[in-house]
């Protein structure tokens, strides 16, 4: 049975002219369990709000969202949830918000603590425990985000564009802690970039979604052997290939996309 | 989500009502209103105010500690020498005949009237049983009007049917002149400290309130999602997630909300009582003493002055979390 899985949903929003926009149409998606599934497509096409109705933050309009073969229906806690904004808490040190989960579910406060402190140290953030953080880097408050979710061992772990604000050496190193983090427990993973680089490099398979209404237009299995290093992984020849075969797809929906905006840019001017 | 009414100050400072905490747009800008105190100190509150800034942030800056002490001890003494001045010059004037003592009091009097109130004791008894009362009066109707106000500002801010429910109720109370309720607690509660904490209550709940329910409609909506996804409760997110968010908000208020509860401490002792600063102050107009009434002012402007201090102090604390607001201002230190 899937972990995840997507049955045909339709996502509709309320404009604030009175009608319904349609963020995604008649989308389907499965992800295996321990699999780490990355999403592309252009922006504004409805990968954020693909991750939503995964997470139980909000109702597909049809069709359904299921974990376990179970209907989504409320806030689904088995999720760990890394935002594209941030969403760190900017009142609580670095350790109060890494011990918050385990804290809201009920564990001992030495307990949380102490655990909170052993994940700060994976993410490389050990000695920072008593810092706010706006006290921190951009770079260092998506680690703290990361290990916020991490430490609650989620099965599923959904992460909308985590790296996107991040340079590219950063970018990089984080991203081969993330595979290391992700082997020690194989949760099943939904990675939403704009990066196809890294989608390629971080997954074992790439969703390449239309532009809006989203839609999945193609699936790529990445065959790449693991443990990979993602510094390094660019310059395997079959990387190439991949890349080349799904930029193709992305390609047309990239262009479709910022035709439509431009449009509606030169109709509003 | 209901519109804010804006506060209506019936009973406002000898400076006018100050801008409402409610509805100023951001957080961070409200603290500064709170210079507008409702009991501004007749001498340097707004000067000090005025200077703080460019201090503070000459502190901060690169120059030496030395220099920015010096700088500040000769700031003060400025301050006090242009007091001084004004003090003499108004005593001049007494002296000259251009002012008259028996409308506009005179500095001398004043200490005279203050000194005697020191050490002999008011009409009333001891001066410290007079502040200690009013003091009373204030703090009670301060903390019972704060509890009160974030207390169902964040239900209602968080509740949708709560605030559908009562939005007009609290429009409503909220248009009603304060001073009014003043003589129905005086008439109904009689001339004891319950009308006048009774009237700091009501003073000081549609400050907080709008402002708490304002903070916890502002609350970003990712954190909330955040909270609850890690597993937390509504109960929990709004303990852990509101009301922390909300606080810079409703502390924005309680900046202003103290001088609200000592104003309604003292109207309400200047409409009815036995004891109090307010009564000190009334009696003294009632006997055509002008310095009798400064010196009542003075006292005032001293209590308002420290526990706005004070309040400030717990702001720091409570508010460590947030980024400096002058730029390098903690880096430094
Ligand atoms: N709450 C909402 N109300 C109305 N429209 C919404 C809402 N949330 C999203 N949308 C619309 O749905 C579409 C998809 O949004 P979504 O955030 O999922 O895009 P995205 O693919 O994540 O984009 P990006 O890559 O830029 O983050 C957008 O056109 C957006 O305007
Ligand atoms: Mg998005």
């Amino acid at each position: 049975m899937a972990a995840i899985e997507l049955r045909n949903v339709t996502k509709k929003f309320a404009t604030a002219d009175g009608g319904t926009y349609t963020a995604i149409q008649d989308l389907s998606l499965t992800v295996e369990d321990g699999q780490f599934c990355a999403v592309v497509g252009p922006t504004g096409c409805g990968k954020s709000t693909t991750l939503t109705l995964v997470s139980g933050l909000e109702r597909p309009s049809r069709g359904e969202a299921l974990i376990d073969g179970v209907p989504v229906r409320g806030i689904e806690t088995s999720t760990g949830f890394v935002f594209q904004q941030d969403a760190v808490f900017p009142w609580k040190t670095v350790l109060d918000n890494v011990a918050a989960g385990p804290l809201y579910r009920g564990q001992r406060r030495s307990e949380a603590l102490g655990l909170a402190r052993d994940w700060l140290r994976r993410v490389g953030l050990g000695g920072f425990e008593d810092r706010y953080p706006h006290q921190l880097s951009g770079g260092m408050r998506k680690r703290v985000a990361l290990a916020q979710s991490l430490i609650n061992q989620p099965r599923i772990l959904l992460m909308d564009e985590p790296f996107s604000a991040l340079d590219v050496q950063t970018r990089a190193i984080m991203s081969t802690e993330l595979l290391h983090l992700w082997d020690q427990t194989r949760p099943s993973v939904v990675f939403v970039t704009h990066d196809l680089e890294e989608a390629i490099a971080l997954a074992d398979k790439v969703v390449v979604l239309k532009a809006g209404p989203g839609t999945v237009k193609a699936e790529f299995e990445i065959d790449l052997p693991r443990p990979r290093v993602v510094q390094e992984i660019r310059f395997d020849p079959r990387f190439t290939r991949l890349y080349e075969q799904i930029w193709e797809a992305l390609r047309t929906e990239v262009a479709e996309a910022y035709a439509r905006t431009t449009r509606l840019a030169e109709v509003a001017s | 989500m209901i519109d804010l009414p804006t506060q209506r100050d019936a009973v406002a400072g000898p400076s006018g009502a100050p801008a409402s905490a409610a509805s100023t747009p951001s957080p961070y800008a409200a603290p500064s209103a709170g210079s507008g105190s409702p009991v501004e100190s007749p001498a340097g509150a707004p000067a000090e105010n005025l200077a703080r800034g460019p201090v503070e942030s000459h502190a901060a800056g690169p120059t030496p500690r030395s220099r920015a002490r010096r700088r500040r001890a000769w700031l003060a003494a400025a301050r006090l020498a242009v007091v001084a001045a004004l003090l003499a010059l108004w005593q001049l004037g007494v002296g000259a005949k251009v002012v008259d003592p028996f409308f506009w009091g005179e500095p001398q009097g004043v200490w005279a009237t203050m000194y005697g109130w020191f050490t002999e004791g008011t009409s009333q008894g001891s001066l410290a049983d007079q502040i200690i009362i009013t003091l009373e009066e204030a703090v009670l109707g301060f903390l019972i009007g704060a509890v009160l106000g974030v207390v169902l500002g964040i239900a209602l801010g968080r509740v949708q049917l709560l605030s559908e429910l009562f939005a007009p109720f609290l429009k409503a109370a909220n248009s009603i002149p304060r001073i009014i309720l003043g003589s129905i607690f005086t008439v109904a509660f009689g001339f004891g400290m319950q009308s006048k904490v009774l009237l700091a209550v009501v003073l000081v709940f549609f400050g907080v309130f709008f402002n708490a329910f304002q903070g916890a409609r502002e609350v970003d909506r990712n954190l909330i999602a955040n909270a609850r996804l890690l597993g937390a409760s509504r109960w929990r997110v709004t303990r852990d997630v509101v009301l922390p968010s909300a606080f810079t908000w409703i502390l924005a208020s309680l900046h202003i909300s103290f001088g609200f509860a000592l104003i309604g401490a003292l109207v309400g002792e200047i409409l009815g009582a036995n004891q109090g600063l307010g009564l000190l102050i009334r009696s003294s107009q009632n006997n055509f003493d002008m310095n009798g009434v400064l010196a009542g002012m003075v006292l005032v402007a001293v209590v308002a002055l420290t526990a706005e201090g004070l309040i400030t102090l717990l702001e720091r604390r409570l508010l460590r979390w947030r980024p400096p607001q002058t730029h390098g201002g903690a880096a430094v230190e």
